[in-house]
């Protein structure tokens, strides 16, 4: 598998097909997986696979000094592979010049995440060429919503008590923001000062300013990967709030982001028979 | 807890230009009369009405937010109105799991001949907010309240 994942990185560099694959590296067994950018035949061994590998390297494709290197070949994970389904369809990326390596994944993490036990999207569907042997997980086995639906047991003054608790220990580093592959807007709201929407300092209420938006902006967008969750320094469950809108968006709409190449994007869109039941 | 009887409460509406605005401008021309508590915003449209405008009145202290605009089919814009449904269906999912208080976030169809609605609409808002009492959005919380666990998140 990994073999013969750098034989295909050598075969793109070398015939032209792309001039950088990106994809994972590890510079030790048992040291974290990190993304590696091949540009040259001879070190497509740096590449690897296995599961702790992570990241969503789609992410990466949204960065300038990444654009510059030229076309472009990436690995993914089927649950990636939404994410590129997603950017196409908001014309972000140009599908055409950039050569897709879809991996079969199996679940990364040891013991899996729980996203894995639920996930949709093991095979990757669209990719140009597509590796490895069957996912040693069942499709969807797992409950979706598990982590959501215990939260919302609380009642409502105990969940703002709960993100409040949570969201005071929000340093406002962004790595949320970094790390997801959809957050693409060349200035952050967060960043605009003239006026300013979102208070820049740690405060609590700039923090929850920060937060609705950040999920908010992905609303019908979000592809489940869970970074955000796993980079935040301060470990805040930024998950359940990114699964309350796809629970919404699945319920409500029938709508999943990054499965459906077709489909208009949810926000985007409307129909005439979106139940208004709230509205006076 | 008791509500000081001065407490009187702040509502924010957020209305569009060619309905609601009109409404609550045909309600002052035919001398209808509904509490000065609101503090009406006009925008060009319920499709403009931004999520953060309405986090924003509840930072300034707002103890209610309405957001009101064209009935469906009405749009000046054909179909802002209709964008803007679909949003805010899933905003309340947001604010739901973030444990606001959905009682204090209303949405509205008012058109430009309804100035009765609007007197009606505000009537009821305001009074059941002053029900309610101030909203401490944000307020330290009752520690009695707090099951927070402090378990490291998922991988």
């Amino acid at each position: 598998m990994i073999e013969s994942l750098r034989a295909t990185c050598r075969r793109l560099l070398e015939t032209g097909t792309a001039q950088v694959v990106i994809g994972y590296g590890q510079a030790d067994p048992g040291k974290a997986v990190h993304p590696v950018f091949i540009r040259r035949p001879e070190d497509a061994d740096q590449l690897t696979w296995n599961d702790q590998c992570y990241p969503n390297l789609v992410a990466y494709l949204k960065r300038k000094e990444v654009q510059s290197l030229g076309k472009a070949a990436i690995v993914v994970k089927g649950c990636d592979e939404r994410g590129l389904i997603v950017l196409e369809r908001e014309s972000q990326i140009d599908r055409g010049s950039l050569y897709v390596i879809g991996i079969v994944c199996g679940g990364v993490g040891n013991p899996k995440l729980d996203k894995c036990k639920s996930c949709g999207a093991h095979r990757p569907r669209f990719a140009n060429e597509i590796l490895g042997e069957s996912s040693l997980l069942q499709d969807g086995v797992g409950q979706k919503w598990q982590a959501l639906e215990e939260f919302l047991t609380k009642s409502p003054s105990q969940r703002m008590a709960y993100w409040q608790n949570e969201f005071s220990r929000c340093l406002k580093c962004y790595a949320c923001r970094q790390v997801c592959p959809m957050c693409y807007c060349e200035r952050c709201l967060v960043d605009k000062n003239r006026p300013t929407c979102i208070d820049t300092s740690p405060t609590l209420k700039g923090n929850f300013a920060w937060h609705i938006t950040r999920a908010f902006h992905l609303a019908g967008r979000c592809i489940g990967c869970d970074e955000c969750t796993r980079v935040c320094p301060v470990g805040i469950d930024l998950r359940l709030l990114n699964q309350s809108l796809a629970k919404a968006a699945e319920e409500q709409f029938g709508y999943r982001a990054g499965m459906d190449p077709q489909a208009e994007p949810l926000i985007g869109s409307y129909s005439l028979q979106d139940k208004d039941g709230f509205i006076g | 807890m008791s509500v000081p009887q001065t407490f009187e409460p702040k509502i924010v509406a957020f209305v569009c230009n060619w309905c609601t605005y009109l409404g609550a401008d045909l309600a002052g021309t035919n001398r209808l009369e509904y509490p000065a508590n609101v503090r009406i915003i006009r925008l060009p449209c319920t499709g403009r009405i931004d999520f953060n405008l309405i986090i924003k009145a509840f930072e300034l202290n707002a103890d209610a937010v309405l957001v009101s605009g064209c009935h469906p089919g009405d749009c000046h814009y054909t179909t802002g109105n209709y964008h803007a449904r679909r949003r805010w269906m899933l905003f309340r999912e947001l604010l739901s799991t973030l444990g606001f208080d959905l009682n204090r976030i209303h949405f509205t169809w008012i058109s430009a001949a309804e100035g009765k609605k609007w007197q009606q609409v505000i009537t009821e808002i305001t009074e059941k907010t002053r029900e309610m009492g101030p909203y401490p959005y944000l307020a330290i919380p009752d520690a009695s309240v707090s099951t927070v666990d402090h378990g490291e998140s998922t991988a």
